[in-house]
């Protein structure tokens, strides 16, 4: 049975160099890096070596980094370790990640108040709208550099040299961008930025915030005082030593990486384009990650679409509303402008390292004669 | 989302899809907006629904509801097929997942619609 997956932006799997990595870590060197015997001393470095190689892959230093459990955790550090127990007032975009959106609102119900930017009909936030936003209030500025949807990438340095003038704090979520596009948090004015390993081919449950050398944040969890007193609770040495490997090969294979992924990314777009009517491109046509081609086809239904996709072999993900627990449709679509109807029709296929032509030559060979037939079915055909 | 092997069935291979070039009832029941519409075309003589087809913008669930629809309806009085419910259609179907229950499962009210519509035509007959 076939099996192309093509739903990278929901997570990767491990790679298999990253899995010889993390392995000692479980058996032999299974040490607290808290204790103080050669076990903890063996765990402890190997914290420090992961530390190292992660900052210099965000040209930060090691002591600005904190591991966290992953990307959701690293965003909630980062706006509740400024907010929380403070009023004051936050700008973010309409198009963040729940992780984002969901903590805002949980801030504003503790008084703080927040301003989600609109984005144009690509996704992207327009830096005066932040200039235009920014109060005697504010205390931070959090626009995420890449969609998950969408895959546009934002003008962050511009953005981060706006709250940097203004004395803000920058943050971003970098979950989707990090490996897929360059990172420097000094050129590019950040100071803090979210990670997460398992979308980089390492490990679930594990990821980072950077945060710039003098800014104060405040715990969310509390403990026994690890990570700088940040982030309380054991390191997690084996994911974390899974999580800086993934980092390094990601780094070492940048640029074939983007290449490959750049011309499988073109083949299928431009493929759907020429073999199916009705068809648009969710997202800015150039500024947008290596690996996303999310496309909204009409007079049919993405969840219709992504189980004929499954029974294919095929794994891809929808902004259906049907698709979700929560039955909404993609607040990211719809803050393009897309109509209701147009966005439970599209469909986000995110692309991998280890895919190939012939995997994209298969979709296209599968998908028209899909769309053809849900769209036979479909009484919003032709109206 | 976890579908019962009839849903699947009736989502991949629906029975009775398209419309009724010269219907005596037509329905529709639902909001593209919201994901899901159905449409619902029949033909009645002496009462009795002969023939029916359907048309689905929607989850898989929201076609296979619309396919199984025209199965349960087919044969049956107009008010045989007033009596069939949501959940006889789920039921038929081995069952929905929780959350399609509501949103999905609409086509017993686009045959309702489409019965309505008939009777509304034929007020005087």
């Amino acid at each position: 049975m076939t099996r192309i997956y093509l739903d990278h932006a929901a997570t990767t799997a491990v790679d298999r160099e990253v899995v010889q990595a993390m392995a000692p870590y479980f058996t032999e060197m299974f040490g607290n890096a808290s204790s103080l015997h050669t076990f903890g001393r063996d765990a402890k470095d190997a914290l420090a070596r992961a530390r190292e190689e992660i900052a210099d892959a965000l040209g930060a230093d090691a002591e600005e980094i904190i591991f966290t459990s992953g990307g959701t955790e690293s965003d909630n550090l980062a706006l509740r370790g400024v907010l929380l127990g403070r009023k004051g007032h936050i700008i973010t975009s309409s198009i963040e990640h729940p992780a984002i959106l969901k903590t805002c609102r949980y801030l504003e119900g503790l008084g703080c108040d927040v301003t989600y930017l609109p984005v144009d009909t690509d996704g992207l936030v327009d830096p005066g709208d932040v200039e235009s936003a920014i109060t005697g209030e504010t205390r931070l500025v959090s626009v995420m550099h890449a969609n998950n949807e969408i895959g546009t990438i934002q003008p962050v340095s511009e953005i981060g040299a706006i709250a940097a003038d203004h004395g803000i704090p920058f943050h971003t979520d970098a979950v989707q961008s990090f490996g897929k596009t360059e990172i420097d948090v000094q050129k590019m004015n950040i100071d803090m930025l979210s990670l997460s390993s398992h979308k980089i081919y390492g490990p679930k449950g594990v990821g980072a915030l950077y945060i710039r050398k003098g800014l104060k944040i405040d715990p969310i969890v509390y403990g026994g005082g690890h990570e700088r007193g940040i982030r309380a609770g054991t390191e997690n040495v084996s994911g974390i030593v899974g999580f800086a490997k993934a980092v390094s090969l990601a780094c070492e294979r940048f640029e074939s990486d983007t290449a490959h992924l750049v011309k499988l990314r073109d083949m299928l777009i431009d493929g759907v384009f020429d073999s199916i009517d009705d068809v648009f491109l969710n997202g800015h046509p150039t500024e947008r990650l290596p690996n996303n081609a999310n496309m909204r086809f009409m007079f049919v239904e993405g969840e219709a679409m992504l189980l004929h996709l499954d029974m294919k072999g095929i794994a891809v993900s929808t902004g259906s509303a049907c698709s979700s627990a929560s039955l909404d449709p993609s607040h990211v679509l719809l803050a393009l402008g897309i109509p209701p109807e147009d966005v439970h029709g599209s469909i986000r296929f995110t692309l991998g390292r280890e895919n190939t032509d012939e995997e994209i030559r298969y979709v296209l060979d599968v998908l028209p004669a899909i769309v053809e037939k849900l769209r036979a079915i479909s009484p919003l055909t032709g109206r | 989302m976890e579908y019962s092997e009839k849903v699947m069935d009736h989502f991949m291979n629906p029975r009775n899809v398209g419309e009724i070039p010269d219907p005596d009832g037509t329905g529709e029941f639902g909001n593209p907006v919201c994901g899901d519409v159905t449409h619902v075309y029949i033909k009645v003589k002496d009462d009795r629904i002969t023939d029916i087809k359907f048309k689905t913008f929607g989850c898989g669930a929201a076609i296979a509801t619309g396919s199984m629809i025209t199965e349960l309806a087919v044969g049956k009085t107009l008010d045989e097929a007033l009596a069939i419910t949501r959940d006889d259609v789920a039921d038929a179907l081995g069952g929905l997942p929780p959350v399609k229950l509501h949103c999905s499962n609409l086509a017993a009210d686009a045959l309702y619609a489409a019965i309505r519509d008939y009777q509304a035509k034929n007020k005087d007959s």
